[in-house]
């Protein structure tokens, strides 16, 4: 399966994990929604879980790193930590592009 | 902070912790693991009597495991680690643990690349772990001349310890050392642990004054002969007595009399063979009229037979301090303590003598030894680096006499006590050693002076 026929074929499902409304986490979802509009179209969806709120959802996925966005889907599953910043690093995290 | 190499005891030691907690101090615990699953985890401890899974059913330890996979892991900015300390957090408050285990936090650093966030974040955690008010044991591992190969130890600021397993001339020992212990006067010697079924297990330690009180009632040697050359009244209870004199001489006869008369006061006697089983020792000593099989049957003698290369002198201690623990005897005896020399050198010996006996006096365990000298010129002096901590020293020997082979029984010093200072003739007869020289009353009255 090519990477165009994936991003075609299945919904993106994300979930980033914060710890409140620190500048990391609000620049980390700034540049995940960016960053979905470019290259999914509307072919996702994020769901933004605030351990703070949630302590218990964080073994679930291992989160040590805040924030830190999994993708759930498509498999396999994809864990990128920091605030999305170095877009290229993210698309290589996501298998947007092919890893050099 | 806990540091040593890979198989130091590291794991086990921080488990025993919780463990401990749990079931004896009313402490609940966290472990946080960063290299075993719960399942392993559990699986290891269960072979040292340690029920993991109980403990988390009844809600007193909680085990989280967290797998840090670099490889699953791409850093794209800026991070830090706020969901360890919410999951710990979250732990600590779900049982309102007061004891928390982080092991190995060391896999914190294959797991992210950049060490700057991770040193800030660690000192941050170690200061907000002492902000909750727990007690936590951090292990790491050893590094190349460093006590942690990451440097962790500076940020720990109350107690380092360092767990250290290595193998001498073949024999393998474990030890501990206490490097820093913040407020407190620690020892600061290595001392060797054993890990045995029941955990971890550090020596005594070596009373550091000589403040064990000194009992006045005296205990029957099992001959009468022999009691009366002792001030009649045969040893103190809780003395140290040395047996020692040539191969043949009749060293563990004389103990075992001692052991009989003990038993038969109803006392418990742990006696320590090195030399034969058990079996042998009971048919040995059946053969000269002394039944110590009985004994064994009523539950008042144990046995503890063991090959002195088997072990290293430390865990020939803790074995000998376990099983008298267990036991809880009125007597010990060491059969022989030549046996324990060829494990490691006259002082390493002394050493581990000094600790037993200072243990042994404490608990008011009257302890004969046993020792083997190897020609009858020699015999003093091989046992000089002993005797001095020894309260009653007893030779035997043979004496050559008109073409004949005697055996002499002579007390060389018994402090505290007016005693013979003569040779006296002993035989080894079908009922016992008998003492056969002139009567020793008549001769005796002489205090020892040291």
């Amino acid at each position: 399966m090519t990477q165009a026929a994936r991003k075609g074929a299945e919904r993106w499902n994300l979930r980033l994990y914060v710890a409140g409304q620190t500048p990391k986490s609000i620049t980390a979802f700034a540049n995940l929604k960016k960053l979905c509009e470019e290259q999914l179209g509307g072919n996702y969806s994020i769901e933004v879980i605030d351990l703070l709120k949630k302590p218990q959802l964080a073994s679930g996925d291992q989160i040590l790193a805040i924030p830190t966005l999994v993708r759930r889907l498509p498999s396999p599953m994809k864990k990128i930590i920091g605030d999305l910043s170095n877009t290229e690093r993210v698309l290589v995290g996501l298998d947007l592009v092919p890893k050099r | 902070m806990v540091c040593g190499a890979a198989g130091s005891g590291k794991t086990l030691l921080a488990t025993e912790f919780l463990v401990r907690g749990a079931t004896e101090f009313g402490e609940r615990g966290v472990f946080m693991t960063f290299e075993e699953s719960v399942e392993d985890l559990t699986a290891d401890v269960a072979s040292l009597s340690f029920d993991l899974a109980a403990l988390i059913a009844q809600r007193k330890i909680v085990i989280d495991y967290v797998r840090v996979n670099r490889h699953e892991i791409e850093e794209t900015g800026e991070y830090d680690l706020e969901g360890l300390f919410i999951r710990l957090d979250h732990a600590i408050k779900s049982i309102r643990a007061k004891r928390v285990v982080l092991d190995t936090i060391d896999a914190l650093f294959t797991g992210f690349s950049n060490p700057g966030i991770l040193r800030m974040e660690l000192a941050r955690l170690f200061r907000w772990l002492k902000d909750q008010g727990v007690t936590a044991v951090i292990t790491g591992e050893q590094g190349e001349g460093t006590l942690t190969r990451h440097g962790l130890e500076e940020y720990v600021s109350d107690a380092v310890i360092v767990l250290d397993h290595r193998v001498d001339d073949q024999v393998s020992t474990r030890r501990l050392r206490i490097i820093k212990y913040r407020g407190s006067s620690h020892g600061t010697n290595e001392y060797p642990f054993l890990i045995g079924w029941s955990g971890l297990s550090v020596l005594p330690i070596t009373a550091l004054g000589l403040q064990h009180e000194a009992p006045l009632d005296r205990v029957s040697t099992g001959l009468d002969a022999l009691d009366a050359m002792l001030g009649s009244q045969g040893f103190y209870r809780g003395s140290s007595i040395l047996l020692s004199g040539g191969a043949g001489t009749g060293k563990s006869s004389l103990a075992a009399h001692f052991v009989d008369a003990a038993c038969r006061r109803g006392e418990r006697c742990v006696y320590f063979l090195f030399e034969e089983s058990p079996s042998q020792y009971i048919r040995n000593m059946r053969s000269i009229g002394i039944d110590l099989e009985a004994w064994t049957k009523s539950g008042l003698l144990h046995f503890h037979a063991a090959r002195p290369a088997l072990l290293g002198l430390e865990q020939h201690l803790v074995a000998m301090h376990g099983a008298i623990e267990e036991v809880r005897p009125a007597v010990v005896v060491v059969d022989s303590i030549n046996d324990l020399m060829s494990v490691g050198t006259t002082n390493a010996v002394k050493a581990t003598l000094l600790r037993l006996i200072d243990y042994l006096k404490t608990s008011h365990v009257t302890a004969v030894f046993s020792s083997l000298t190897a020609g009858d010129a020699h015999e003093q002096t091989t046992d000089m680096g002993i005797s001095s901590l020894m309260d009653t020293w007893i030779l035997l020997r043979a004496v050559e006499e008109k073409g004949q082979r005697h055996r002499g029984l002579y007390v060389l010093k018994s402090r505290g006590m007016p005693h013979s200072n003569e040779v006296t003739r002993y035989t080894i007869t079908d009922h016992g050693v008998q003492l056969v020289g002139r009567s020793p009353q008549h001769r005796t009255v002489k205090r020892t002076i040291r």
